[in-house]
């Protein structure tokens, strides 16, 4: 996660009831700047958000022309990544493949947690057979392998940017429900929800002002940490040819057009996997850092 | 305990009927005509109607599902629209396929996840574990796809010991299929492990500073002796339930690895399914993979009642 939507995960704590207060904003920017995974981390994001937002600027290529002359090239001083089978600039395909994974994952992830906490808290806050019959379904959704769920979804509705992010909303909500849920049945019972419900406040209300805003750490650390599966799930289907369609520059899609190729050009492999790779890596340390800073148990994570 | 053994035996049923529920009613339900959309847009009418007729897709979907159901409680899974086959032969020998894959990985991730979280839990914050746990950030970072390519590269293309690409077909005997798994293994038990590395290193740590640890190494115990005797159950526990969780996360691991190997498996089975849009195929596979997870997860769950007795007493357990 990088650091402008870390603020706003604070902001939302401070806004209303009870939350964190700007103090523990501070601490927990302290314990984050002290920790040098956690700035390794939040500094890989915040690299990769900076190179796929100023791609064009940082490549005179195009990441789709076809330059069938210049085709399978080593790296050079033109190339300093080399070039893939179809003549295209290895490095530039890797820069834009950012804003793809980028974009898709942020969107995908968001979705997700969103629609995962709302249902999260609801169910926690109305509890009886709602709580029942949701727990059952979410166990049943969570026993379909994920990547078989976004092939039936993909098959379904054809793949997509949007197919995509509603396929991993699908596929992950029912996982954040179960952590917020249990994060909401903490606070549920406490003094200030039972004085809320006293004053005869109807459900939404209580949840947006008196149990979001004491669960906002949880909430940012689901995010951080869903966000690395998610940008590995979608880098998969791509791989498996599911998810970009060529000549879309996408990671996962490079890795698996550029296989064959890969004994004569095998930068045109390891370079977007190293993409992949330190932006899955700073999301995981990003994390850890968060969990670490808010005190949220990070390791009850599934699938 | 009997009582809650039933308990969590019917709940299962219920998860796996849910499932099968939701499979059927993503496929058939949502895209406007199935048969359609099995043919493509530019299907004559013709096709569409004999295929309608095939798919039985001119009764209401309820009696269709309760019959499809009545099936799959037979082992009948119906016939695959592609190939004619009875789905249920070529799915037997394609899980046969996936479960050489998936028992050597779980053997080989589960031991040695649980070696190197010990040590890294012992040795907390000192060398072994800032080794231990960089590997395991790193292998938790890149997907199965990039393992099994770099796999490829070093281990068939760099140094030619194995295989890059299987060529033996889903009904070749075990003993020809064994070369064959050994790079899926690998590719698979790397990720894995670095899951389960994580959790037990975090249970050692706690256990390591429960009383009862300190006690045991008052009385003079040894500290080979308070890990392996005393630590280690305790500190297995949550690690069974991320066992459990990874199996879930192994049938999508093992489709995309298998896909990169060509490994005549369920994944193989899975994506040609999608492919060639053979429904049938699909829910078969979804069916099972849904009984395969919710097993799993009642074995962890009785697993963990073995393992700690104060989950015997009938008490609900954590899900």
């Amino acid at each position: 996660m990088s650091d402008p939507s870390q603020n706003r995960a604070g902001d939302g704590g401070q806004g209303a009831g009870p939350a964190p207060a700007t103090g523990a904003l501070r601490r927990t920017l302290r314990s984050l700047t002290r920790s040098t995974p956690a700035m390794v981390g939040l500094g890989l994001v915040a690299l990769h958000v900076l190179l796929a937002l100023f791609a064009p600027l940082l490549t005179p290529y195009s990441p789709t022309a076809n330059t069938p002359d210049q085709a399978l090239l080593g790296p050079g001083a033109d190339h300093w990544a080399g070039t893939d089978a179809l003549g295209r600039d290895v490095l530039t395909r890797v820069l834009y493949g950012g804003q793809y994974a980028l974009v898709v994952s942020f969107a995908a992830t968001a979705c997700a947690v969103a629609l995962g906490t709302l249902l999260g808290c609801v169910t926690a806050l109305r509890g009886g057979w709602f709580d029942d019959a949701l727990m059952r379904v979410l166990d049943a959704v969570l026993a379909i392998p994920p990547i078989l769920a976004l092939l039936v979804v993909v098959t379904v509705l054809g793949a997509g940017p949007a197919v995509i992010v509603l396929a991993v909303t699908i596929v992950y909500a029912p996982q954040v429900v179960r952590v917020v849920r249990a994060a909401a049945l903490g606070v549920a019972p406490l003094d200030y929800v039972t004085a809320a419900r006293a004053r005869g406040e109807r459900t939404l209300p209580i949840l947006v002002r008196e149990v979001l805003p004491n669960i906002v750490n949880v909430v940012a650390v689901e995010f951080a940490m869903r966000a690395s599966w998610v940008v590995l799930l979608i880098s998969s289907l791509s791989f498996l040819g599911f998810g970009a369609n060529p000549p879309t520059p996408d990671w996962g899609l490079m890795v698996s057009e550029n296989r064959t190729a890969m004994v004569v050009v095998p930068w045109a492999s390891l370079a977007p996997i190293l993409a992949l790779a330190t932006l899955v890596v700073g999301l995981n340390l990003s994390a850890d850092g968060l969990s670490k800073a808010w005190g949220v148990d990070r390791v009850k994570e599934s699938s | 305990m009997l009582f809650y053994v039933t308990r969590r035996l019917l709940s299962a049923v219920v998860t796996v009927l849910l499932a099968s529920v939701m499979v059927f009613a993503a496929v058939q339900l949502l895209p406007g005509d199935v048969a359609t959309q099995v043919l493509g847009q530019d299907a004559t009418p013709e096709a569409v109607a004999a295929l309608r007729d095939q798919m039985d897709l001119n009764r209401p979907a309820v009696l269709r599902f309760l019959d499809w159901i009545a099936g799959v409680v037979r082992g009948d899974f119906g016939v695959s629209l592609v190939s004619g086959e009875a789905v249920a032969g070529t799915l037997w020998l394609h899980l046969r396929n996936t479960m050489l894959i998936a028992v050597a990985t779980v053997a080989v991730a589960v031991t040695s996840s649980i070696v190197l979280g010990v040590l890294a839990g012992l040795y907390r914050d000192r060398w072994p574990d800032t080794v231990i746990s960089t590997l395991t950030l790193i292998g938790m970072s890149v997907p199965e796809f990039v393992v099994a390519t770099l796999l490829v590269l070093a281990l068939s293309i760099t140094v030619p010991v194995l295989p890059a690409v299987v060529l033996d077909e889903a009904s070749a005997p075990v003993a020809d299929l064994l070369p064959a798994i050994v790079l899926p293994t690998v590719a698979l038990s790397v990720v894995m492990t670095a899951y389960i590395v994580r959790m037990t290193r975090t249970s050692v740590i706690d256990v390591m500073a429960g009383e009862f640890v300190t006690t045991a190494r008052l009385k003079g115990i040894g500290t080979a002796r308070v890990v392996v005797r005393h630590a280690l159950p305790s500190a297995l526990l949550p690690t069974l339930n991320v066992i459990a969780m990874n199996v879930a996360w192994l049938v999508g691991g093992v489709a995309v690895v298998e896909n990169v190997f060509n490994y005549p498996g369920v994944g193989q089975l899975m994506l040609e399914a999608v492919h060639n849009r053979d429904l049938p195929v699909l829910q078969a596979i979804a069916v099972v993979s849904a009984v395969v997870y919710v097993l799993c997860n009642l074995a962890a769950d009785l697993g963990a009642m073995a393992l700690n007795p104060r989950l015997r007493t009938g008490e609900r357990s954590t899900r």
